[in-house]
């Protein structure tokens, strides 16, 4: 495989107004169906009738509301949600098919041919981003428009979005731009102001990073995700420890009575 | 973290339900029985030998429903295969750091030893009449490495269940290394219920299910040692389970299937005859609620 230069995506979200343009143009594109036979149910407490990242939605507008008890003072934070595209990627490292495949632009697509819903990757994935399509059977999630960037194409969401929020572009080039975003906003005043995912520290980076103004659990992302695989060793070798335990015990009582047994047959 | 104990809590279940719980259940039994039947197989008494039969001819039966479970719980069970062989290469399908695809092939594996064992019992019975079936178990020497292989095999299929859930980033699964080891164990005490309550109805007598009463008291005090030790291993996680979950996890769990067997165990005469039939009964009810609140636990975080 020729790898071309990581791709991704940087969202700013301080600029995102809402609008879910890119919800839209990712449902279009992909050919993603309507729920609930096209009458979408409201969710009766905030403008984000979308509410999660499932196997039909795979942009997601959140609305974050920080209202005061008494609404005198408030803000709205937006924040287009995605599949990460990790450099570590959990949900590739435990997929038993390999249905889940790296890129030739770095990015992580699942193959719906192959995937037979298992969905061990939607355990495996610390940011809650796959689930099954219920049309396919499979699991599935963004592809960060595999096929628009195999013809030269930029994806359909970041097309769409009005306001620039969305951003596509290779990672270096688009974690050149978010710093000086970041150091404009600080500069300006913003000093909550922080890149989330940019650089290898998370997963070894991730190749669809947010720039965000408060802590990441307000927008719903985990503060320190993890490898499923850390477990493996240790739950492997404390496995073992109880099969020996109980291999110990049988054997106890077991051995003392058929070893007398046998000697008294032998007599 | 906003009062979020873990990084665990952003993930999305899988909808593991009732199929997946059927599935740890029978698969630790099918593992649970064929690992003591090869016990006794080694160690026990000759007169044993119908109890560790015993267990052999429970482990297929409990393999093959575990396979079906766990077939029909994909959403695309025609695609089974693509956990052994690749579909987009024809070659084999192995992760060595993926527990399910370890899982899928030691299931395979282990079906082959725990049916060459299951012939050899149908063969010991009298059931079958092919005499080489008897050479497929100890004490010969191609029964004995059947045995020692296949009881391998039936430990990994006993405990991978609990490694696979560790191996997620779901709530409570992820939050201990301890799940694979409490399945294990526990796999060891449903099995050892299970084999003596149908000896106990077959009117069996052999000295052998004294032993494996004693042993499954055993096997159930290190089960509630190690499962006090997953809880307190959650650290902050621990509060999940203020959930309905966790009134079953204690009353269903600890309780009815620990405690009670235990003080049944020790206070023999307080069912009289019944006491062993009892204990193992509740034991067996005890191990399937455990992977109940499990599974069923971690997927309502």
């Amino acid at each position: 495989m020729n790898m071309a230069e990581p791709m991704g995506f940087y969202t700013d979200t301080t600029v995102c107004i809402g609008c879910k343009a890119c919800e839209v143009a990712c449902k279009e594109w992909n050919q993603l169906p309507s729920t609930n036979g096209g009458q979408n149910t409201l969710s009766g407490d905030s403008y984000d009738n979308t509410r999660r990242l499932d196997g039909l939605h795979w942009r997601h507008v959140k609305f974050v509301e920080q209202f005061t008890e008494d609404r005198g003072e408030g803000r709205w934070l937006l924040m287009s949600d995605v599949c990460k595209h990790c450099v570590q990627a959990a949900c590739l490292e435990v997929c038993p098919t390999n249905a889940i495949i790296r890129t030739e632009f770095d990015t992580v697509v699942i193959q719906s041919d192959a995937c037979n819903g298992c969905r061990d990757c939607i355990t495996a994935c610390p940011f809650g981003v796959i689930d099954i399509n219920p049309v396919s059977g499979t699991a599935q999630k963004c592809t960060l428009c595999y096929d628009r960037l195999q013809t030269g194409m930029e994806p359909a969401c970041s097309k769409a979005c009005p306001t620039d929020s969305i951003q596509f572009g290779t990672i270096s080039d688009l974690r050149g731009r978010a710093q000086k975003r970041v150091e404009q906003l600080q500069q300006g005043g913003e000093k909550r102001a922080y890149l989330y995912g940019a650089d290898e520290k998370m997963l070894g980076g991730l190749n669809s990073f947010f720039l965000l103004v408060d802590k990441p659990e307000v927008y719903g992302l985990p503060p320190d995700p993890k490898m499923p695989t850390r477990n493996l060793v240790p739950g492997t070798l404390f496995s073992m420890l109880g099969a020996v335990l109980v291999g110990l015990i049988g054997i106890f009582n077991f051995r003392n009575r058929g070893a007398r047994a046998r000697e008294e047959t032998r007599l | 973290m906003n009062g979020i104990p873990s990084s665990t809590y952003f993930t999305a279940p899988p909808d593991w339900g009732w199929l997946i719980v059927f599935y740890f259940f029978f698969g630790g039994l099918a593992g649970g029985c064929y690992f003591i039947a090869v016990l006794i197989d080694f160690f026990g008494r000759p007169e044993d030998r119908p109890l560790a039969r015993l267990g052999y001819l429970i482990s297929f039966p409990c393999l093959i429903i575990s396979g079906i479970l766990l077939t029909v719980d994909l959403y695309r069970p025609e695609r089974f295969w693509h956990m052994l062989i690749e579909s987009n290469t024809f070659q084999p399908m192995f992760k060595y750091w993926s527990p399910m695809s370890v899982g899928s092939w030691s299931l395979l594996i282990f079906g082959l030893f725990s049916f060459l064992s299951f012939l050899s019992a149908l063969a010991d019975s009298g059931r079958i009449t092919w005499s080489g079936a008897r050479r497929l178990r100890p004490p010969g020497t191609i029964g004995g490495i059947i045995s020692i292989i296949g009881g391998l095999f039936a430990f990994y299929v006993a405990g991978y269940t609990g490694v696979l859930l560790a191996v997620t980033n779901r709530p409570i699964w992820s939050d201990s290394p301890l799940l694979g080891m409490l399945f294990v164990i526990s796999a060891a005490s449903i099995s050892a219920a299970l084999m003596i309550l149908l000896a106990e109805r077959n009117r069996w007598t052999m000295p052998g299910i004294a032993d494996l009463h004693r042993m499954d008291v055993w096997v159930l005090a290190l089960e509630l040692i190690v499962l006090i030790a997953f809880l307190i291993s959650l650290g902050p996680v621990f509060r999940a389970w203020f959930s309905v979950w966790g009134v079953v996890l204690l009353l269903g769990v600890v309780v009815l299937g620990m405690l009670v067997p235990l003080s049944l165990s020790w206070r023999r005469q307080w069912l009289g005859g019944l006491n062993a039939t009892a204990t193992a009964a509740l034991v067996l009810i005890g191990g399937f609620i455990l992977r109940m609140a499990i599974v069923l636990g971690a997927e309502a975080v």
